[in-house]
């Protein structure tokens, strides 16, 4: 392993009894890079990251391959509200995962619950009167599990769809806190999605699954540009197309 | 000539809520009207309103010359037809596709019971899903296939306006993309009215001749698709647009997200 890398995933295989899910994928991350894999339902694309976390569904088992990585990785999932627990208050469970993860007091870990939180931005109301999941939207949920992952001081965030859930003014909000974080703290970042126009603006490598096989994989421009593999055109062409806005900078 | 579908001062509230805010809209003969709005913006309730789902605190339907009340003759809710997000839930599991098709066409009266069949298959080919179907289940297709089954019940009995409310937003691109084209084919085809329900602004400008904008329960701007895209009336409607990622042209680099100012 590179003196530079942070994750190595190689010939990676994982299949359930017989059937085969994800076969032989191979790839690398270095510090503070962003990668990110593209495909469809049924590609993989979860399992890999999953496989990364270790944290494999039941009945599903790695076959083959390996995985190195030398620091910690954090997982943010698609759905906020199912990856919180509806019955505690949001402060609290940040706090919880603080005074677990990096040994803090109670009181210490509360006090640094909410400087994340801060820089997420979440409203400051929360320091006074804690909140349930429920009363908070779907895009402050997902700031709160963004909030969580990073309380584990990662050095790979692993993101499954973060914002597909979410509405697109939400999403881009959600898109702009993951990049200035990541600037900020320069983790490196696997950003799974299906939607190939945001992991082309968020990283640039990309990976395109099909099948359970990395079909293609280079920078991203040079994909766009020129994709190789008829899946990869595929995907491309079913962005659709928007007029370019009058009076926009682009 | 009238409006196929007019709205007016439509209000909706759920318990204190109000979902609905004094909605004024109207839909063109043979045009589609493509709804946008976040979540939580009224679209879904609005849809269930006009199919009668839902019955309005205040306001008035009416659909061609005729309005519409809270109770509707069998006419009336034959004419307004409505697709919903998850074919999952909207078709019944226990029975056979010929079972589903049939059903509406028998109630309704379409056709007489020894042309079932053959409208029923007729159906089918129109939705490009093989005749052999029939005596299939729902489960034995995939998602986008149900949706095209989906799509063949609620054309069967012809209606005069036609609601699909996020048909393809459970789907993955490339089946959303072959389904987006069946609505275009069907659209020119049978000159079909629609409204139809998105939060994403690449499929109402795949498929609308008009779009509505909502935001809390209100229609905020109502213009056609070409100036909406372009030259959008509202501060809204603009942000709206440009927080749509798009894929990066060689004139700006990959993988650099730009940070709005």
């Amino acid at each position: 392993m590179a003196a530079n890398t942070v994750l190595q995933v190689e010939a990676l295989s994982l299949a359930a009894k017989s059937k085969k899910l994800v076969e032989n994928v191979s790839f690398s991350l270095g510090k503070g890079e962003s990668l990110g894999l593209v495909g469809e339902s049924g590609s993989g694309k979860s399992l890999t990251l999953r496989a990364i976390l270790g944290l494999l569904p039941r009945g599903i088992e790695q076959t083959g391959g390996v995985i190195k990585s030398d620091v910690s990785s954090a997982m943010v999932f698609q759905d906020p509200r199912g990856a919180l627990d509806p019955l505690c208050p949001v402060v609290a469970q940040v706090a919880e995962v603080i005074y677990y993860r990096q040994k803090a007091s109670r009181k210490a870990s509360r006090i640094q619950a909410l400087e994340l939180l801060e820089m997420l931005g979440l409203p400051d109301s929360l320091k006074k009167s804690d909140r349930y999941p429920s009363q908070l939207s779907g895009g402050q949920c997902q700031r709160i599990v963004i909030a969580m992952a990073l309380a584990c001081k990662p050095g790979i965030l692993l993101c499954d769809e973060p914002t597909t859930a979410l509405d697109v003014t939400v999403q881009r909000q959600i898109i702009e806190t993951i990049t200035s974080l990541q600037r900020e703290l320069g983790f490196a970042m696997v950003f799974v999605t299906h939607n190939l126009a945001i992991a082309a603006s968020l990283c640039p490598k990309l990976c395109v699954m099909k099948e359970g096989q990395i079909v293609e994989h280079d920078d991203t421009l040079r994909l766009l540009q020129n994709p190789t593999n008829p899946y990869t055109r595929m995907l491309l062409d079913s962005v659709l197309p928007l007029p370019e806005l009058e009076g926009s900078e682009q | 000539m009238e409006p196929a579908l007019q709205l007016k001062n439509i209000t909706v509230q759920y318990g204190g809520f109000t979902a609905l805010d004094h909605v004024d809209l109207n839909i063109e003969r043979h045009t589609t009207l493509g709804l946008v709005g976040e979540s939580g913006s009224g679209k879904s309730t609005l849809a269930r309103v006009i199919a009668g789902l839902i019955a309005p605190d205040e306001g008035e339907i009416g659909l061609g010359s005729q309005p519409l009340k809270k109770k509707r003759s069998r006419e009336q809710h034959k004419n307004v037809q409505m697709i919903f997000q998850n074919p999952d839930a909207s078709l019944n599991p226990k029975h056979s596709i010929r079972q589903i098709l049939s059903e509406a066409l028998l109630f309704h009266r379409i056709v007489e019971r020894r042309q079932v069949e053959q409208r029923c298959k007729e159906l089918l080919e129109r939705v490009h899903i093989e005749e052999g179907a029939l005596d299939r289940y729902p489960y034995e297709f995939s998602g986008g296939q149900r949706q095209r089954i989906a799509i063949a019940r609620a054309l069967s009995v012809e209606p005069s306006l036609l609601i699909a409310d996020e048909p393809t937003s459970a789907l993955d691109v490339s089946v959303q993309r072959s389904v987006l084209e069946l609505f275009h084919t069907l659209k020119e085809e049978l000159n079909l009215t629609m409204l139809f329900i998105s939060h994403d602004l690449g499929v109402i400008h795949a498929i609308s001749d008009n779009v509505a904008v909502m935001r809390q329960g209100r229609v905020i701007e109502v213009n056609s698709k070409s100036k909406f895209f372009v030259r959008p009336e509202t501060d809204y409607s603009r942000e709206l647009l440009s927080a749509v990622p798009r894929i990066p042209t060689s004139s700006r680099s990959g993988g650099s997200y730009e940070q709005r100012i």
